[in-house]
């Protein structure tokens, strides 16, 4: 898939991950997993540039005697997923049309 | 490997990164390594699952803005003394214009890369445009009858034709792999800082 394309739809499945309940790093991979893999090192700056956008706040809360790291979804990261729901509406009629042309094609 | 080796191991080779840099990363990768053991992994399993630390580290390069590296490497980890930075005002002349040469070589080299990648695009365009001429002498041949010069421009057009095919695919080729080269210089030259930082 191509990268950048990648890039902006994993955003959104970080996000989507955390829009019920806040979560942590290896649980959010666990939930991701199903549907799309992504390692520990593509995650780590993703949570980071999310964070510096405003999209989600991270907290350090005891577990189990040691630190973890927690992450809350934004209202700003909420519009985000929003906005990638209107979004998609463009990119599935797009699909269509390209779709419809290999079609025509056979 | 058990996690204290993979940590510091891993610690080890970020050593060129701002420490709360590698504090960030040593501290999200031993919560992943915990959080696999509590999910009932053991210890060596959970290090195997993170991956290498080979891979971890490249991909810490490559999103690490090599600014800052440089900038991390060239802090002074004490103040200067007096005599220090007398040392360094005085030689200025020397080392800021053997500095500027030395960028300057590397620019140099870069941009040459490049231009042995235009100069190839150039000759396939006048490749294409010779081969198009050809055909159009043809065209005109044909009509005012002229075979046998016809059919001798006709094959040069054939071959010039395909060979103009065959050097685009060449052209393609060393594009890709030049913008593949520079990917890897740019991440050699961050490895060299982060290498040196382990002293």
């Amino acid at each position: 898939m191509d990268i950048q394309l990648k890039r902006g739809l994993l955003d959104v499945c970080v996000l989507a991950s955390i829009k019920n309940a806040d979560s942590y790093g290896y649980q959010m991979i666990k939930d991701m997993k199903p549907y799309v893999e992504v390692s520990e090192s593509t995650l780590y700056p993703i949570l980071r540039r999310l964070e510096a956008s405003n999209l989600l706040t991270v907290r350090t809360a005891e577990h189990n005697g040691r630190l973890r790291k927690y992450y809350s979804i934004t209202q700003a990261g909420r519009q985000r997923i929003e906005d990638f729901k209107s979004e998609w509406n463009e990119m599935v009629s797009i699909y269509n049309f390209v779709t419809r042309e290999e079609d025509a094609d056979e | 490997m058990n996690k204290l080796q993979f940590i510091s191991e891993l610690r080890g080779r970020l050593a060129g990164l701002p420490c709360e840099d590698i504090e960030n990363y040593i501290q999200y990768y031993s919560e992943m390594i915990d959080d696999r053991v509590e999910d009932g992994m053991s210890e060596a399993q959970a290090v195997a699952d993170i991956g290498s630390v080979d891979e971890i580290v490249t991909e810490i390069l490559r999103t690490t803005p090599l600014a800052k590296l440089v900038k991390e490497k060239v802090k002074p980890k004490r103040k200067l003394r007096t005599w220090e930075i007398v040392l360094l005002a005085v030689g200025s002349p020397l080392w800021l214009t053997l500095g500027f040469a030395a960028l300057c070589i590397i620019l140099a080299v870069y941009v040459v890369i490049w231009a042995v990648v235009v100069a190839l695009i150039c000759v396939n365009i006048a490749l294409f445009a010779t081969a198009a001429a050809l055909f159009a002498c043809v065209a005109g041949l044909a009509v005012s009858s002229h075979i046998p010069e016809m059919l001798m421009c006709l094959g040069a057009a054939l071959i010039i034709g395909g060979l103009s095919i065959l050097m685009f695919l060449l052209v393609k080729a060393a594009i890709k792999g030049t913008v593949w080269l520079s990917k890897k210089i740019v991440l050699g030259i961050k490895s060299c800082f982060v290498r040196k930082g382990e002293v």
